[in-house]
């Protein structure tokens, strides 16, 4: 399969302080890869270089055959989940008038939307939503409220879904069903999804590969080899212990 | 009440508080949304050092004013972008800078300047002919932004990063709507005066949001409030010795004391009898 984005040595540098230097690693179209790091690591400024909204100094990134430096041409083609803090809890706006702000590019500047309503249905249906399209975002639990701002991402259709600490803030019950919803996603829709997390163990569950970072490149592979690395402490300037047996993974903090 | 508009003067205050009010709850809309509240104060207060040296230098105080006023909202905007401050931060020191430079040349003045006290503290009920074409001209330029980038504005209200995500040209919108707020400031400082302009390009939006859940609704009802608070203060002022400024904040506040007070009894209410029930779901 075709890698969506390929990275080569990748910096990035945002005023005066390097960020993000020498980072490595390639997403398969269809996978889901899974960003790991402490906090202040750069995960959420690797996700805004590939959206091209930071410029990359240093090395190659490449996002669905574009070079970074053109990503903006290819955007109606990437979905981003932002963190949570970004927008205000009690925005005057219903799920779907949340959704319809996913549609809005350059191209759709003072023009119509075709099938604008379809559309947002179609998203809304794609996390379950769609019988609350008109209640009030506000009104929405954490979880709705996740899923809503997901079928944002979705609504234009893209093959590479960046998400950015989704699961934030959620309580258990609510970040097992959204990461079983991303799988469905993956699997139905076949789309390539990079997540940013902290936590290990579900994102480890739900990922083809892990990338671990802190400002550098320290491990990426498969999910039980970079839990089992030493390089991940490295990362975290802690020590883990992830033991394995049956197939699920428990983990103690030392 | 039909003696009201008798008066020439009156009229033409009328018709002021009509496109004033209207301007003012439009733009106090985005200024909630965008939690922009603290830079209207700031915006009317440096724009007291523009009028200021309008009068020394003897150009027309409306346009130094405007120049500061605008000035103030888009260096606002762009020094806290480019030098990472906050917002807070950079409007706290235009605010005390404007006003300093205002009060250092007002010190300055040999005799009387009736504009300056009008500017300071509104003078509605002398309205020029001139002073209503300036205020509908802003509301016309400011109503044509407002509606050809409404969707674009009211995204990046919500969540400036996933808008910008979309590539959207967020600064440039952005630095529209402040220069927006800066000009609709400016023209009604003229209603209510420097010191009180903040209340009406916060108050209508304000209010708004503790009632409404949507934004559409939100919307009408900040033009409700706003036109009320204009109207309502002129022609209180009319019937009752108190400057028309003082008495169209103190409608506002007036309804925003009544919304605070209804707002939690209304949800209780809702809660007890809700008129629409969630159909099951995820959750």
């Amino acid at each position: 399969m075709e890698d969506l984005i390929r990275a080569e040595n990748l910096g990035v540098t945002l005023g005066g302080k390097v960020v993000l230097e020498e980072i490595t690693f390639s997403a398969r179209a269809g996978d889901l890869t899974g960003i790991i790091g402490p906090n202040g690591a750069g995960k959420t400024t690797l996700l805004r270089a590939v959206l091209g909204l930071v410029p990359v100094q240093k090395g190659e990134l490449t996002v669905i055959g574009v070079p970074s430096s053109r990503v903006k041409e290819i955007r109606p083609r990437i979905g981003y989940m932002p963190q949570r803090q970004s927008f205000e809890q009690r925005f005057p706006l219903s799920s779907a008038d949340v959704v319809a702000t996913g549609l809005l590019s350059p191209g759709t500047l003072l023009r119509r939307i075709d099938n604008k309503e379809k559309k947002i249905q179609t998203a809304l249906k794609s996390v379950g939503m769609a019988h609350l399209s008109s209640w009030p975002f506000q009104d929405l639990s954490g979880g709705e409220q996740q899923r809503v701002l997901l079928a944002r991402s979705l609504v234009r259709s893209p093959a590479l879904l960046l998400l950015d600490e989704p699961n934030a803030g959620l309580d258990f019950p609510a970040q097992q069903s959204f990461m079983e919803l991303l799988q469905k996603l993956k699997e139905k829709e076949g789309l390539t999804i990079i997540l940013v997390s902290h936590d290990l163990i579900s994102i480890a569950a739900a990922s083809d590969q892990l990338v671990c970072i802190n400002r550098t490149m320290h491990i990426h592979g498969q999910p039980a080899d970079v839990l089992r690395s030493p390089h991940l402490d490295e990362a975290y300037r802690c020590q883990f212990d992830f033991l394995s047996s049956t197939g699920d993974k428990e983990r103690s903090w030392h | 009440m039909s003696d009201i508009l008798a008066y020439s003067f009156m009229q033409r205050a009328l018709l002021a508080a009509l496109l004033v009010g209207t301007l003012c709850s439009t733009i106090s809309f985005f200024v909630i949304l965008k939690r922009l509240s603290f830079l209207g104060a700031g915006i009317s207060h440096t724009a007291l050092g523009g009028i200021a040296l309008g009068l020394v230098i003897g150009v027309d105080p409306v346009l130094t004013g405007t120049i500061f006023a605008v000035g103030t909202a888009m260096s606002t905007g762009y020094i806290s972008r480019i030098g990472r401050i906050s917002e807070d931060t950079v409007i706290g020191i235009f605010y005390a800078s404007g006003m300093a430079f205002g009060i250092a040349l007002i010190s300055t003045f040999k005799g009387y300047y009736p504009e300056l006290f009008a500017l300071l503290f509104g003078n509605i009920l002398s309205v020029s002919i001139r002073d209503l074409l300036l205020m509908g001209l802003s509301l016309g330029l400011i109503l044509i932004f407002v509606l050809l980038f409404f969707r674009e504005l009211l995204a990046i209200c919500f969540d400036e990063e996933m808008a910008e995500a979309g590539g959207l040209p967020v600064n440039l919108l952005y630095m529209g709507l402040l220069a927006a707020m800066g000009l609709t400031v400016m023209v009604s400082i003229q209603l209510v005066g420097v010191v009180l302009v903040a209340a009406l390009i916060v108050i209508p939006g304000a209010a708004a949001y503790r009632l409404s859940k949507n934004y559409r609704i939100m919307l009408v009802l900040s033009l409700a409030v706003g036109l009320t608070g204009s109207f309502g203060g002129l022609i209180f002022s009319y019937y009752y010795p108190v400057p028309p400024g003082a008495t169209i904040v103190l409608v506002l506040a007036l309804i925003f004391a009544v919304v605070m007070v209804l707002k939690p009894l209304h949800e209780r209410l809702r809660q007890r009898f809700p008129l629409i029930k969630r159909s099951g779901g995820a959750r």
